[in-house]
């Protein structure tokens, strides 16, 4: 008997790194200058490095007979349990980067609690992320306080970026049925406990990068039930092109 | 970019014990983002364990058209060079 909690709660996880390291990915040749390029690929890859542990994962504990590539490339939109944030595109670099650094402290409290599961394998895959997401976060963050607190227009087009990704953020501690249920059994991670740190860290940060924290009472939600916005769909349709033309197709 | 970041020179000790030799250069807008790019361009695949990053513009170079007087003399003076001594297997990096 599969734990379809279990299952559904590991891609939640995997499926945040999957469409993040996508989107870093459609910068590759196309950043701001060469070695950001080269940084943003890199990012992406630790990503895509930690999607394929989580989706392996998920395939072994499947009954249904499926890959790490099943779980990537041939779901329907729907059953994509990403959250919004790290869907949005690449509007400019700051856009990049809020999303980045929006991201990274989320996951790496994430990460610093997930790695005493009692789940060997989900503990071993955040222990070993947690060093390339510090990595990832020191990157972004740098580049907040560098854009914000750098020319005007820097800084004005930074604050675009966290006022217009700030309504995604609260999703990150939203618990689904499966979260609840992995809190329950001491393998999943209670995000509403992670939540003030955060917030915290991240007011630090912006202020430190003279920026405006959002005083903002709405969110958005839906991705970690599958209901995504309008840039999920086109996202996929780069992502699963080749194994929906060419099915079965292997490097 | 219309203006360039300045250009910095990277340094890259590759395993503890042995110095750092000049692996590249790169732009970059501060220290810091030296410091990170060069983590980026030059060690991704594992190649280093300490990183020098250093502004271009500190650094002094010899001019190409005073080579004469700077190295040739030392070219007819083999005796300077350590060739004469078998050295042990052992000793590497010398």
């Amino acid at each position: 008997m599969v734990n379809q909690n279990l299952y559904n709660y590991i891609l939640g996880i995997g499926d945040n790194s999957l469409i993040l390291g996508q989107r870093l990915g459609e910068l590759c040749g196309h950043g701001p200058s060469l070695e950001t390029d080269i940084a943003g690929t890199n990012i992406s890859l630790d990503l895509i490095g930690q999607t394929r542990s989580y989706y392996q994962y998920a395939a072994k504990l499947s009954e249904k007979e499926i890959t790490e590539d099943d779980i990537a490339f041939l779901r329907s939109e729907r059953e994509y349990r990403n959250t919004l944030l790290v869907e949005q595109p690449n509007t400019h670099f700051g856009f990049v980067i809020a999303r980045q650094y929006l991201f990274d402290v989320f996951h790496l409290l994430l990460l610093q609690e997930l790695q005493h599961s009692k789940d060997d394998t989900l503990a071993a895959i955040a222990k070993k992320g947690i060093k390339e997401v510090s990595y990832h976060k020191r990157f972004s963050g740098d580049w907040i306080k560098r854009l914000g607190d750098g020319t005007e227009e820097s800084n004005e087009k930074m604050q675009e970026a966290i006022d217009g990704l700030w309504r995604y953020t609260d999703e990150l501690f939203e618990m689904t049925d499966a979260d609840k249920e992995m809190v329950t059994e001491g393998i999943g991670v209670d995000l509403s406990k992670l939540k003030e740190t955060y917030y915290q860290e991240v007011t630090e940060l912006l202020t430190e990068a003279t920026l405006q924290v959002p005083e903002r009472k709405y969110f958005n939600y839906g991705g970690k039930k599958g209901v995504h916005t309008e840039h999920m769909g086109y996202l996929l349709a780069d992502l699963q092109y080749m194994q929906r033309t060419y099915p079965n197709m292997q490097w | 970019m219309k203006k360039n970041w300045p250009l910095w020179e990277v340094f890259v000790r590759s395993k503890n014990g042995l110095e750092h030799r000049h692996f590249g250069s790169l732009h970059a807008a501060d220290a810091e983002m030296a410091l990170e790019n060069a983590r980026d361009v030059y060690t991704r695949r594992n190649e280093g364990v300490s990183i020098w990053v250093v502004e271009s513009k500190h650094i002094t170079a010899s001019n190409p058209e005073n080579n004469g007087e700077m190295f040739e003399p030392a070219q007819d003076k083999i005796y300077r060079h350590p060739t004469f001594y078998n050295l042990p297997d052992e000793l590497k990096h010398m």
